[in-house]
């Protein structure tokens, strides 16, 4: 089986993160990139996929030069190889036009199984999976927190604030699952080291057949059109309990609408 | 305090960016919890295993990562400084598997080093006694020949992992009463074996995640094919695997250390009395700096050790010093950490009294530093 996993290298979130103050897109200097941590359980998920029905994984990642210190680790946790479409061109790319660009790059490369996380932790749109599965025209089985392959069938529970559906589709698909899906794996020593020798294939919008005039900040669909700090945390409301305290807590609760 | 390391390869550096990476997800979030239940963290092995590190200084033929003591004991530091149970479980591990690696035959490398060194499995180091502990060359422990091997009846004391190990290292008389160092022999035994059982583990001061037991051995077999070595080859063969052991605990003891420095520093930058955080007093800066020197000097000094042996040169000396002084500078420095938190310190809500009561352990273990002054100066001035 053909799986891609698609990666996004974000700042790390546990690091102070802003947005640039010339074009109002992510200051990507500010902060040390990582490896989007939803998409762990995407590159574990797919690694287990491939170990239960075999075939290959390829990691699939947009993103600046600096990025392939991202698709460097999703190798080394046992990734067969990657493609890194990297161009600057791309460069304030918003979530219709990223879709866009990768749904030509997996056109190009095609697959059986493409893997996302839920949601990148620095844009947060989380509408990558439906828009690829909609360009691609396959199925989109999304918040999976389990899934079965049997033959071309794909099966998921896919979560809802109720429980869990069952979706069933056919391959090929886009999948998206959530972190209850598995428990990413660390890499290991060895994985570090056979990653240096993992093919990395480096393309342009050119060599992935993408219309510049469809990508970029100039073209974006949504435009960030102002942005501030977040507001510092205020104090927190200190009850005194005067014999009245409990009643007190009461108020500030239903206040708060929390009860 | 992030210490930013002078290493030999990129590849060294990656290697302990992973085992910070692993440290921090899942030795520190356990470590206080599975002290205070004496929980033994198998699953964390495994995890350990899987990254590869239970193998690190053995060749990769056999199925190690062929990494020098430099750069074996830099992972272990890291370890330690995020959980030291753990650390000195990874470096008796790594004890137990260098009699098959040095003297094992092709045959019995084959059939059991892969998986120590790959991590599936995990070692117990039996050698101490409880009538020959710094004496080990008075153990008693027989190993009778029986048919075309052996069985071994005897007791073993303070084996960490007794009971939870998937085999022992463990050596055993095979030659007469009085022949000391001369008549004993190193055996792999892979558990469970009739025979070994393991008694309730010791009830300790600190380190209680990790069991140490007495194991009692009662016509344990052992086939001529599971003596590594030649027999009474055993005592030189144990004696040359705690030299390396004294490397891991220098180690792991600057681990420890690191971790309540850094606990002090940090506590000491926000703790304010008088207006100011205490850190601003000299009286808590000058002891912070003297921390500071002495982790740093025990670095040196076990780094000093290791490149000694990596370039094959004798280093017993060395390793004695390492241990000595690491393990001294971590009772200091924790005992430092606990009288920088004040009362915070002298409670369990902050890890400084665990960190204290876990650095005296370090002076004991691997010979106590009263036998490392022994060694040192045997090798200052010949044998007594």
């Amino acid at each position: 089986m053909n799986i891609v996993v698609l990666v996004k290298q974000v700042p790390d979130t546990a690091t102070e993160r802003k947005l640039s103050a010339a074009d109002s897109t992510l200051d990507r200097a500010s902060a040390d990139g990582v490896i989007n941590e939803l998409d762990e359980y995407a590159i574990e998920e797919g690694l287990r996929l491939k170990e239960a029905h075999g075939g290959e994984v390829t990691i699939l990642t947009m993103g600046p030069d600096q990025a392939s210190d991202s698709i460097r680790k999703a190798l080394s946790m046992g990734a067969d190889k990657a493609v890194h479409l990297v161009d600057d061109a791309l460069h304030g790319s918003d979530a219709v036009q990223t879709s866009y660009a990768l749904a030509q790059v997996l056109k190009k490369i095609g697959f059986d199984l493409a893997v996302l996380g839920s949601e990148s932790t620095d844009a947060r749109t989380g509408v990558l999976a439906a828009a690829l599965a909609e360009r691609l025209g396959v199925p989109q089985l999304s918040l999976a927190s389990k899934v079965e392959i049997d033959g071309s069938t794909v099966r998921i529970q896919r979560i809802t604030d109720y429980g869990y559906d069952r979706v069933e589709g056919s391959l090929p698909a886009v999948l998206s699952v959530v972190e209850k899906i598995n428990e990413p794996r660390y890499p290991s020593f060895k994985g570090i080291m056979a990653a240096k020798k993992k093919p990395v294939e480096k393309l342009s919008l050119a060599d992935a057949g993408i219309d510049p005039a469809l990508v970029g900040l100039a073209g974006a669909t949504t435009q960030v059109v102002d942005f501030a700090d977040a507001p510092p945390r205020e104090a927190g409301t200190v009850v005194k309990d005067e014999g009245d305290g409990g009643a007190k807590l009461a108020e500030f609760l239903a206040a708060k609408k929390f009860v | 305090m992030g210490v930013r390391p002078l290493l030999p390869t990129s590849e060294a550096g990656e290697l302990l960016e992973l085992t910070a990476e692993i440290g921090a997800g899942e030795l520190a979030p356990r470590a206080a919890a599975a002290e205070a239940e004496g929980a033994f963290p198998r699953e964390v092995f495994r995890t350990l295993g899987r990254a590869g590190l239970l193998g690190l200084p053995y060749p990769e033929q056999h199925g190690g990562a062929g990494q020098p003591y430099t750069v074996y004991l830099r992972v272990l530091e890291e370890l330690a400084a995020h959980w030291l149970a753990v650390a000195l479980g990874v470096s008796v591990h790594t004890l137990t598997c260098y009699p098959l690696a040095a003297h094992g035959t092709p045959d019995q490398r084959e059939r059991w080093l892969g998986e120590m060194l790959g991590g599936e499995l995990l070692g117990a180091y039996a050698l101490s006694e409880p009538q020959a502990g710094s004496d080990a060359a008075a153990l008693s422990t027989r190993a009778a020949p029986e048919g075309e091997g052996y069985a071994i009846t005897g007791a073993k004391a303070w084996i960490t992992h007794g009971g939870v190990a998937d085999y022992y290292t463990l050596f055993a008389r095979t030659g007469g009463p009085d022949s000391r160092g001369r008549g004993i022999s190193c055996f792999h035994l892979p558990a469970p074996v009739p025979g070994l059982t393991a008694a309730a583990p010791e009830r300790k001061m600190g380190m209680s995640s990790s069991p140490t037991c007495q194991l009692a051995l009662e016509a344990v077999p052992a086939g001529a094919d599971q003596r590594v070595g030649a027999e009474g080859e055993g005592f030189a063969i144990a004696m040359a695997a705690l030299d390396a052991g004294r490397l891991g605990i220098a180690a792991c003891s600057v681990g420890l250390a690191r971790a309540a420095l850094d606990l002090a520093v940090d506590y000491a930058g926000t703790r304010t009395q008088f207006g100011r955080p205490v850190a601003a007093f000299q009286g808590v800066s000058f002891l912070l700096a003297d921390m500071a020197t002495q982790v740093e000097a025990a670095r040196a000094l076990y780094l000093e050790a290791a490149r000694t042996k990596d370039a094959g040169l004798p280093y017993t000396r060395q390793a004695a010093m390492a241990k000595l002084f690491a393990s001294d500078t971590a009772m200091r420095v924790t005992t430092d950490a606990v009288q920088v938190l004040g009362g915070y310190g002298y409670t369990a809500d902050f890890p400084a009294e665990r960190y204290m009561r876990e650095a005296k352990v370090l002076q004991i273990v691997e010979g106590t530093n009263q036998i490392q002054r022994l060694v040192i100066g045997r090798e200052l001035c010949g044998a007594p």
